[in-house]
């Protein structure tokens, strides 16, 4: 019993922890687009990144960007560049800006922005202030990205 | 701002080869239809409109070729017998005031319009007959009663041109409907725009993007094996970017349908068509 109970305040204690260095939607701070820190304080991991960012209720980037990577997913969107290459292409710090909040790097795009939970109207209930993905699953998708290099 | 230069090369070529669609015509029953025209002049960003059939693959083209295959016509059979049938507690059916549907050539073009300063649709002039002249319960709004009955209404203009009057009574509803097709909306924070004037003719995952034209409406819809109406169409599309629909029949989405129809204008009628 006390065993059990020294386990339940450690897992406690280190959500706390983790809870605690979390950057929030609304304090994460941008520079020209880009955000320099993990939003978790850690690395993400890109093979939950791979998944997130096929899966259509979590990133559903596929839905726009074509991505050699996922060549096994049947249908790839064409609404943003391919994602070939991309880790080449862009600094960690940037990848995490876009994914964030696109609109911070290009001006009124379509592409939404993964880390807000405010500043949209009229959401269905169920993600009234909400966020689409949440912080590790941002930096899981950026530790992804980071992957896609050009042979 | 920090686009890099090659982004730019990319997106250009995108919008370079956005429109992939064959160029075929289509022809319902031997009769030649217009799927592509210029744009009304009150279209800033578009030069051609096209029909949302022409974005379909060829077996779902196919379909609205022929009454026979198109199974549309199954509820357009039910709208006849809905349209014979005495209901209500003045003894009536649609067919005791209107003898022949044919007569209702060239109203599906003209709708929605403005009777009396109200902006009506076509559901709002059946339930009104309903309610008011044969002393019946009104339909639901995008029920099978109702869409059946549109889609007979509306096939008796198939092939004419897209009609709506945008000007005089009509100008403040259709200035508010295009204020809503420019506003994004939903936690996705898209508006129709984003998706049907800005990048039609691309894949967005398995679905090829149309230009969201409503000349086909009721459209019988492979997905969910049914008659779609216009509104039922806008909330999915609302539902899809995690917005909250605004009402079937409500002011929202009747401005909103005045003004796409207005983006339509000169399309062929296509009614029951095809999707999906
Ligand atoms: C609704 C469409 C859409 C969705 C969904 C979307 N994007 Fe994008 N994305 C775009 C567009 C369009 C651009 C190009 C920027 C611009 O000009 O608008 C872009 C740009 C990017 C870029 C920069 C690409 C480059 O090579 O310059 C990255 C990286 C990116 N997106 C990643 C993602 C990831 C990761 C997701 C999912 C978590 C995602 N996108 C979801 C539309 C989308
Ligand atoms: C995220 C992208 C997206 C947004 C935003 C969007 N739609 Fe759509 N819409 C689609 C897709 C995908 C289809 C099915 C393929 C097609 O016809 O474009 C569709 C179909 C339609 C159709 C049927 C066209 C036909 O030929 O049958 C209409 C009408 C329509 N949309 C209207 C709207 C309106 C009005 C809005 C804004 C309230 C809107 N859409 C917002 C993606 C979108």
């Amino acid at each position: 019993m006390k065993y059990a109970f020294g386990l339940t305040a450690a897992a406690a204690l280190f959500a706390s922890t983790v809870v605690a260095e979390e950057v929030k939607p609304t304090t994460v701070s941008f520079v020209d687009g880009t955000i320099a820190e993990s939003l978790t304080g850690q690395t993400g991991d890109p093979v939950e990144g791979r998944k997130v960012f096929a899966n259509r209720k979590l990133g559903n980037c596929l839905a726009c960007h074509t991505n050699a990577d996922l060549s096994e997913e049947s249908f790839h969107g064409e609404v943003g560049p391919p994602m070939d290459g991309v880790g080449d292409r862009w600094l960690e710090a940037e990848l995490r800006g876009i994914v964030t909040n696109s609109k911070m790097m290009f001006e009124g795009t379509i592409m939404p922005a993964f880390y807000i939970d405010e500043g949209y109207t009229r959401p269905l209930d169920d993600f009234a202030g909400k966020s689409i993905l949440t912080a590790q699953q941002v930096e899981d998708v950026v530790a992804y990205l980071m992957t896609l290099k050009e042979q | 701002m920090n686009l890099k230069p090659w982004i730019t090369v990319a997106v250009a070529g995108f919008a370079g080869m956005a429109f992939a669609q064959d160029s075929s015509t289509l022809s319902i029953e031997g009769d030649a239809f217009v799927t592509e025209t210029a744009a009304p002049a009150h279209m800033e960003n578009v030069d051609t409109i096209y029909s949302g059939w022409r974005f379909r693959s060829s077996e779902t083209q196919a379909l609205e070729t022929d009454d026979f295959d198109n199974p549309a016509f199954v509820f357009v059979d039910q709208g006849i017998d809905l349209f014979d049938k005495v209901e209500g507690t003045e003894n009536k059916a649609c067919s005791s005031c209107h003898e022949d549907v044919e007569d209702f050539a060239g109203l599906r073009t003209q709708l929605p319009r403005v009777d009396d300063g109200e902006l009506v649709t076509m559901e709002n002039l059946v339930n009104e007959c309903r309610t008011e002249r044969m002393g019946a319960e009104p339909w639901k709004y995008s029920g099978g009663q109702m869409t059946a009955v549109t889609a007979l209404i509306g096939l008796q203009s198939r092939g004419m041109p897209m009609d709506v009057a945008v000007d005089g009574d009509a100008a403040p509803f259709w200035e508010q409907g295009k204020e809503l097709y420019y506003t994004r909306v939903g936690q996705l924070d898209m508006s129709c725009s984003n998706c049907h004037e800005d990048n039609y003719g691309v894949m967005i995952r398995a679905d090829h993007l149309s230009q969201g034209q409503i000349n086909g409406f009721p459209t019988y819809r492979l997905k969910n094996a049914k008659l779609n109406s216009i509104h039922g169409r806008f909330k999915g599309c609302m539902k899809n970017i995690r917005a909250t629909p605004f009402k079937e029949g409500g002011a929202e989405f009747k401005a909103l349908e005045l003004y796409l129809a207005s983006r339509g204008q000169g399309l062929s009628v296509e009614t029951p068509s095809v999707r999906n």
